[in-house]
């Protein structure tokens, strides 16, 4: 009955990367099996949107786009069933069912998950994290019977969770491990715009404390014990979330045999070291041919343009993934926030992994990798009490920026980036030290903009 | 407020209803759906910014709401093409 025309497509994971890829599939090749294997049981939402979620802006409903019809209208199979292993020799997967399936193609799209703290008591019931919807769910529900709350971690996620608790009203404890937030990305003066947010929506911030104990009560979280600032000390909660980074789901891959690093190692073409296995999403660390590295992203555009990517490769095409300036938009304590391209400190060391901070030594949701590179590029910058410009500009063009607040400038500037627009001509401008940084850019966009409708 | 600035922000918005369309930057999305949810229409601007193309929709009455509210600035206005510039 097997028809040799016929391809066996299996992606494991129904996130941003899976679902895409099967959609790339199913344009390119209208008659062979997809089939999608998956252990959520909610299939595909939208991830960033659990944030909004948690700070009751839309019902958890609102984050799936597609009812179930459109794996039916595409004839996209799904089997709720995890994956135990993977045969590649055989091209076999084995799911925990013990059912043995063939497939000719297969995608690993598995996502991460979220880094737990090796601390005693991490197991008891109120310890939360966000990594899916039913996480997200979890934290309301416990927010409910809870007063107090200790939030430990960094960068996105730990905020998302910050501001979903204070939005559910319970009072909320920020446990930092440095001196200021999100260190490894945001200078001083925007980890600070941020922190006085925090404060002023009741955020009680505890800078140079590490947790080291959960502490319950019937096997419930009651509180925990921490040292801040050298001390001993002890603080009542009913919830300790965490959110200290992500790591790639990569065992099965690893397990199979497949090359593994940091995630799965994939070319260009997203293929792994098996041709006939392709890795797309948080789990893939993608080969970046310009600048020779292999780097992480954890972000849900490029998820599904890898997604796509991979499956058109799959259905037998020929498509490039490549890692554009990494970008995001995000609200830090309400402010919004657009981070793209290189603009941290790290040194860039061969694609070894860029140095986080001490709250996030990995990487987690939200982010990439790249951002903590330190640009080779100048400066230029400004800040207001509630708005902050921070631009990396080499010899030609704009390789980097922090817009915070104000969003005014934030597509022109992105434009500018994505499409290395050439800059030489308000480079000194931007440089000058009483420069209007924002009309500069916002004029030369205008200009930029109308030359091209002439063009 | 002055009384001349609100006139002065009527009149840029009734230029933006009729001169403008809301089109989506499909790369900033996330598909959270808090635009079609504040939608007073119930557009499914969501579908859109998916597809990446404008909200072109006749009950789109441009009222901005999901520009304003999409946290990701996926969403914005542009002139519409019949009033771009022709040359020749």
């Amino acid at each position: 009955m097997a028809d040799p025309s016929m391809t066996n497509y299996a992606i494991i994971g129904t996130g941003a990367a899976g679902v895409a890829a099967a959609l790339a599939i199913r344009q390119k090749d209208s008659r062979s099996a997809v089939t999608l294997f998956t252990n959520d049981p909610h299939l595909y939402y939208s991830r960033p949107g659990l944030a909004y979620v948690l700070a009751s802006e839309i019902p958890d409903k609102q984050l799936f786009p597609f009812t179930g019809s459109i794996f039916r209208d595409q004839r996209i199979e799904i089997v709720s069933e995890p994956v135990e292993s993977v045969t590649l020799a055989t091209h076999r997967l084995h799911l925990a069912n013990k059912q043995l399936v063939r497939y000719d193609r297969l995608l690993i799209a598995t996502g991460a998950t979220a880094s737990i703290p090796a601390v005693p008591g991490i197991q008891l019931d109120g310890v939360v994290k966000l990594d899916n919807y039913a996480d997200a769910q979890h934290i309301l529900v416990t927010a409910r019977r809870a007063k107090k709350a200790v939030v430990v971690g960094g960068g996105i996620t730990a905020l998302e969770i910050v501001e979903g608790l204070v939005a559910q009203g319970v009072q909320t404890h920020y446990f930092l491990r440095g001196d200021r937030y999100w260190s490894s990305v945001l200078d001083e003066i925007e980890s600070r715009m941020v922190e006085a947010l925090l404060v002023k929506d009741g955020v009680h911030i505890h800078t140079f404390t590490d947790l080291t104990e959960v502490l319950g009560k019937k096997g419930r979280v009651s509180g925990v014990r921490a040292i801040e600032n050298g001390q001993p000390v002890e603080l009542s909660c009913q919830i300790v979330a965490v959110a200290i980074g992500i790591k790639p789901r990569m065992q099965l891959a690893a397990a199979a045999g497949l090359q593994t690093q940091r995630g799965i190692l994939v070319d260009p073409r997203l293929q792994t070291s098996d041709p006939d296995v392709f890795s797309a999403g948080d789990v893939a660390q993608v080969y970046d041919r310009l600048k020779g590295e292999y780097l992480l992203d954890s972000l849900w555009a490029p998820a599904m343009a890898m997604g796509r990517v991979a499956g058109t490769n799959m259905a037998g095409g020929n498509a490039i993934y490549q890692k554009q300036f990494p970008f995001n938009v995000t609200r830090l304590a309400g402010l919004i926030t657009t981070i793209i391209g290189r603009v941290g400190k790290s040194e860039p060391n061969g694609g070894s992994q860029p140095k986080g901070d001490q709250d996030v030594p990995g990487i987690m949701r939200g982010d990439s990798e790249v951002w903590r590179l330190r640009p080779d590029a100048v400066v230029a910058q400004t800040y207001g009490d509630d708005s902050r410009l921070r631009l990396y500009l080499n010899a030609e063009n704009l390789v980097g920026a922090i817009v915070m607040g104000d969003q005014t400038l934030s597509y022109a500037i992105q434009q500018l980036i994505q499409k290395q627009v050439d800059i030489q001509p308000i480079r000194s401008l931007l440089l000058s030290a009483d420069a209007d940084l924002y009309a500069v850019i916002s004029n030369f966009w205008k200009g930029h903009r109308l030359a091209e409708k002439f063009a | 407020m002055s009384i001349q600035s609100i006139f002065d922000q009527t009149a840029q918005k009734h230029n933006r209803l009729v001169s403008s369309v809301i089109v989506p930057d499909p790369l900033r999305c996330v598909q959270c759906g808090i635009c079609s949810f504040n939608c007073p229409l119930r557009v499914d601007v969501r579908r859109h910014a998916l597809l990446g193309k404008p909200i072109a929709e006749s009950a789109c009455l441009n009222c901005g709401e999901c520009v304003r509210r999409c946290p990701r600035g996926v969403l914005r206005f542009e002139t519409a093409p019949i009033m771009k510039i022709q040359i020749g």
